[in-house]
């Protein structure tokens, strides 16, 4: 993957970096009295082909961590690389496009698009990348073991199936660095391992970095590292 | 269009409606719009196919059928004649006439009375043009009241005979009414109010001193070296450019105006409509939108394929409607002053689909406040 970085780490090749970098966010959210510190000094390092998990429980600033990390948001203070990049000086235009470029994103429940049949899912990201025209879907949706759904729906696959399609969608364009949302939420225990396992093998596999939130302690075994998250500070 | 034509087809349910809608809508504004041209030209058809550039009018005569209440002199004539940038000035007489036929046929007809060698003489379509003292040529569409040629057209109260001596090529009406031609001096004979029952005579027009006309008729090769105002001052007259006179034709403006209305209602209406359509729609798809934006589709891309996605629709489903429009059209009633006219068509459909398309780019307009976060569920 070529980088069109604004920014890089000195004169370190792109990939002696890590994957993701957040040093010493904060973000705070809220107005008065409401505001809260949902990031309190937070700092993560994630190099390619690691997994790591991030638990803790409902509001403890998992999400707002994976926002930052994702450059859907920009903390108020610290700093957010992303394969040497200083995402949080990137301009919004530029923030979409170096996402589509450089970061994937597995959703709850998948997030698919209704519309799009699986193949379809994947077309259009491959489209939104300016891709070749000659991309196939098919051999990542094999590598999820859903070519056999690439016709189908959202609305006509399961859980799991929706699932696995998102984890093939978040790979189109070769990220170094996977981000995923409670991927558990909706899933059953069976499930719930097989796709955890699924980003266990295509973290190591893609040699991308995949972070994942999650509430569900039973999946931490498929993950290399674990940390947990409460009231805004990362355990160590 | 790759996300936009899969919605369609996805949602082709919620869309069809949508569509039916605007097919509706595009109906609606053909058939108005054949309405429109259909009463224009059965309002004025008889001026349209006038060569001249210009009429002028006695001064101060009311606008609102001005036609026939304006009356002008052989010296505001003979004015016009000398003014710059004229090159023909004749006079028209106009009146409206009730009348009966050969079988006792109750008719009603414009008369026009020209000169019979000047540039307003119609052009015949069958029989002779003007000249004889007793003889009209009426309209094309006279016939469907059961004018032939030979038949006599006879005048109520002053029991003057006209013989139809010829038939004007294609409809000329005038105030809905059909347009009668006739010679200048026998309409003065009839304007006169001393026209003797019966066939009209050289000797009876010879015995009348009425050198009286309606409006002076301008022709202009240049229509910008034209100097309406100038013209008006010498002669004592109002003057307006053929286009404006059709509003000095009986009832045109009120006609006009409230279809235009009307018209003007639906383009608001169909712009209003698809505007609420794809707001709901584009609501519905927040969580879808905020998805995209998340993985990194930029706002121009998503406003563009929505776009595409509004404008596939509109023109798809105006196309349908203006299909069913023209259909429909073609099968008015004869007694229906309906015209279907290119121009006015086209022009009513691509109002339709850029008023409506101007809706939907309002209502897209959202997609560039959906915020990608809502994509981890607001989380944060």
């Amino acid at each position: 993957m070529t980088l069109t970085a604004p920014e890089t780490t000195g004169a370190a090749s792109v990939d002696a970096v890590p994957a993701l970098s957040v040093q010493d966010a904060v973000l705070e959210l809220g107005d008065g009295d409401g505001r809260v510190r949902a990031l309190d000094h937070v700092s993560l390092d994630v190099p390619r082909g690691e997994f790591v998990a991030i638990v803790g429980p409902s509001g403890s600033g998992k999400s707002s961590l994976l926002a930052i990390a994702g450059a859907l948001a920009a903390p108020d203070s610290g700093v957010v690389r992303v394969h040497g990049t200083d995402v949080t000086r990137l301009r919004a235009g530029r923030r979409a496009r170096f996402r589509l470029d450089n970061i994937g994103f597995v959703f709850q429940s998948g997030n698919l698009i209704p519309a799009l049949t699986a193949a379809d899912q994947l077309r259009l990201v491959n489209r939104l990348a300016r891709g070749p025209r000659s991309f196939d879907p098919m051999p990542l949706l094999e590598s999820v073991g859903m070519a056999h759904r690439a016709g189908h729906r959202p609305g006509q696959m399961s859980g799991g199936e929706r699932q696995r399609v998102g984890i093939a969608r978040a790979l189109v364009n070769s990220p170094s660095l996977l981000l995923v949302d409670e991927p558990t939420a909706a899933l059953d225990r069976a499930r719930s391992h097989e796709v955890v396992e699924l980003l266990a093998a295509e973290a190591r596999s893609a040699d991308v970095a995949v972070v994942m939130v999650t509430h569900d302690r039973d999946v931490l075994a498929h993950c290399d590292r674990v940390h947990e998250m409460v009231d805004g500070k990362l355990s160590a | 269009m790759f996300l936009a034509l899969r919605e369609l087809k996805f949602a082709r349910g919620r869309f069809a409606l949508m569509g039916l809608v605007i097919a509706l809508i595009a109906l609606l504004v053909v058939l108005l719009s054949g309405l429109s041209s259909g009463l224009v030209n059965d309002g004025v058809s008889g001026l349209k196919t006038m060569p001249a550039t210009a009429f002028a009018f006695d001064e101060g005569t009311k606008t609102d059928n001005a036609f026939s209440r304006s009356v002008v002199d052989g010296e505001q004539l003979e004015s016009w004649r000398q003014a710059d940038g004229v090159d023909e000035a004749t006079p028209i007489g106009v009146s409206i006439v009730n009348a009966a036929i050969d079988d006792g046929t109750q008719v009603d007809l414009t008369l026009f009375g020209v000169d019979p060698d000047g540039f307003l003489a119609p052009g015949t379509s069958s029989g002779t043009g003007i000249g004889a003292v007793d003889g009209i040529v009426v309209s094309e569409t006279a016939r469907e009241q059961g004018i032939e040629l030979g038949s006599i057209v006879t005048l109520d109260r002053t029991d003057v005979e006209l013989e139809v001596i010829g038939f004007t090529e294609g409809q000329a009406t005038f105030g809905h009414v059909d347009v009668a031609y006739l010679p200048l001096t026998t309409w003065q004979l009839l304007a006169s109010g001393q026209a003797p029952a019966g066939a009209p005579t050289a000797k009876a027009i010879d015995a009348v001193d009425f050198d009286f006309a309606s409006v002076v008729a301008l022709s202009a090769s240049d229509e910008a070296a034209l100097d309406l105002a100038a013209g008006d001052e010498l002669a004592g007259t109002t003057s307006m450019t053929l286009v404006e006179a059709f509003n000095a034709s009986p009832g045109y403006e009120a006609e006009t105006l409230t279809l235009s209305m009307i018209q003007v209602f639906l383009y608001a209406i169909s712009a209003l409509v698809v505007g609420a359509f794809f707001t709901v729609w584009t609501i519905q798809r927040t969580h879808e939108i905020a998805v995209l934006r998340a993985v990194g589709a930029s706002t121009r891309y998503l406003l563009r394929d929505s776009l595409a996605q509004a404008a596939a629709l509109l023109i798809g489903f105006t196309a349908l409607g203006v299909a069913a429009g023209v259909g429909m059209g073609a099968a008015m009633p004869d007694a229906m002053p309906f015209d279907l006219e290119f121009v006015p068509i086209a022009i009513a459909s691509a109002l339709t689909i850029v008023l409506g398309l101007i809706g939907a780019a309002v209502a897209v307009l959202r997609i560039s406040r959906v915020d990608p976060l809502k994509a981890l569920g607001g989380q944060r």
